[in-house]
């Protein structure tokens, strides 16, 4: 009678391995998606990576061997990550832990969204999607432009009223399409691919107002940057705002900060060319004057010439300097007439302060004889019986000498 | 001049501006280039104050061929 076996008593080595072969038997464990919080993590020199992932009420230590981490080309990993990590549950005997050996780890979230763009990116780079060398040049003057974007959406009104006032003369075909969600993708694509078969537009434009980068992720999207890349038209990107950066904008022949900027950018400004318009009626006038004014010199020129070679003009060169000598003739001697006349009335004037009349006026009088005239100015002039006059200031009285 | 395109008219216009610099051509030939040159600059300038850009919306229907509808935004 066994009431009791005797229990059975193991050493930790001999439980540790039990532990550890139970849970590599169990299909589930050694084949196990694991998803959670990036804890604690630790990278070695050795190139092993150490971390435990959490939720809110647990945690699992995991260990990324080197080796996995390589063949996985798995992210660096850092606290605060949210991942699903693949692998198989063991028991680490020496520190009695229960582990995640770790093969491989997916992001989750904003991060996996990340992963995934660096990764189509390397590889369409690699491919030489975003080469240089493959991006056309824009038609300068693009009769017809393409817009791929929602009809509903302000980005469109945006780009129409900038196309309308820069370039009227253009004509734009809206391939209306998603622009977001999970059906935008492969309605960008496909909205693209039938401006191409349509082929009337010269150049595209594919945009989209901002958003947050889930909003902008159909633009990220391979099949969207592999219908790009295809289209024979040239495609201009403009999405999101300045600090956007998508992979259509890579592959894109000309990236637009905006939608707006996108638009600008794929018209000329009908502004310059009115400037320009007027810059040429003007130069046509200024060269229209200058040729009358070149044709008017040239005849004067001739005409001239022809005077000098005429013998009449000899006569008339004659003539004219003729009278051009009598004119000086006549100028100076008015000159001097008029000097002439300067000096007689000087010589005027001292006669006058010199006039005995004068002296007369102060009660001096002039006496003549009347026989012949002569002034008398001595008594031995006269005789008794000669007749004098006596001239004063306001007439003359005449006299008979008595005695003398 | 009904007819001719922006592009045309102002290709013209360019060719009568540099035919004039020439300068060396009889005065009729000029006087016919210049009032061509105004004539067209003219007409450039009136086509682009007519423009109206024209909006069309591109759609597949049920045969699967492309059609085109004016698309008129409130």
């Amino acid at each position: 009678m066994q009431f009791y076996s005797a229990p059975t008593v193991l050493s930790v080595t001999q439980l540790s391995r039990y532990l550890k072969e139970l849970l590599e038997t169990d299909d589930i464990l050694q084949n196990i998606w694991v998803q959670g919080e990036i804890s604690g993590c630790k990278t070695y020199t050795s190139g092993h990576c150490y971390f435990t992932l959490k939720d809110t009420e647990s945690q699992l230590q995991c260990v990324f061997f080197k080796n996995a981490r390589l063949r996985s080309s798995a992210p660096d990993l850092r606290d605060g990550m949210g991942i699903a990590a693949y692998g198989r549950i063991s028991f680490y005997e020496r520190d009695g832990k229960l582990q995640l050996y770790v093969e491989g780890v997916e992001l989750l979230g904003e991060g996996a969204l990340f992963l995934r763009f660096e990764q189509l990116k390397a590889r369409l780079a690699a491919e030489g999607l975003f080469d240089e060398n493959r991006k056309r040049p824009l038609p300068a003057q693009p009769a017809v432009i393409g817009i791929v974007t929602s009809p509903q959406a302000a980005a469109l009104r945006d780009m129409l009223r900038v196309l309308r006032s820069r370039y009227p003369l253009a004509k734009v075909i809206l391939a209306p399409t998603l622009v977001q969600g999970s059906e935008a993708p492969a309605s960008i694509a496909a909205a693209i691919e039938l401006l191409n078969e349509q082929g009337e537009a010269e150049v595209i434009i594919v945009g989209r107002g901002g958003g947050s980068i889930e909003e902008l992720w159909a633009f990220n999207e391979e099949i969207v940057a592999r219908a790009i890349a295809r289209s024979r038209i040239p495609v201009i990107s403009g999405v999101g705002h300045e600090t956007d950066f998508t992979i259509a904008d890579l592959v894109a022949d000309y990236r637009a900060s905006t939608p707006t900027a996108a638009a600008a950018v794929a018209v000329p400004d009908i502004a310059d060319w009115q400037i320009d318009l007027q810059m040429k009626q003007e130069g046509l006038n200024e060269l229209m004057v200058k040729l009358l004014s070149d044709l008017g010199e040239k005849l004067e020129r001739a005409q001239r010439d022809l005077q000098r070679a005429n013998p009449r003009s000899l006569l008339d060169r004659r003539r004219q300097q003729l009278d051009d000598t009598a004119v000086l003739l006549q100028t100076r001697l008015q000159h001097i007439l008029s000097l002439r006349d300067e000096r007689l009335r000087g010589l005027a004037l001292r006669l006058h302060a010199l006039s005995p009349l004068i002296t007369i006026a102060r009660g001096y009088a002039v006496v003549r004889r009347d026989s012949d005239s002569a002034i008398v100015t001595s008594v031995q002039q006269t005789h008794p019986g000669d007749a004098l006059t006596i001239q004063v200031t306001d007439g003359s009285i005449a006299v008979e000498v008595r005695t003398t | 001049m009904e007819s001719v395109t922006f592009e045309d008219a102002y290709a013209r216009l360019e060719a009568a501006v540099n035919a004039l610099q020439d300068g060396q051509m009889p005065l009729e030939r000029a006087l016919q280039y210049y009032e061509e040159g105004m004539k067209l600059a003219q007409y450039c300038n009136e086509l682009l104050q007519k423009a109206e850009m024209r909006v069309q919306q591109l759609s597949v229907d049920s045969q699967g061929m492309i059609d085109l509808q004016p698309l008129d935004l409130p």
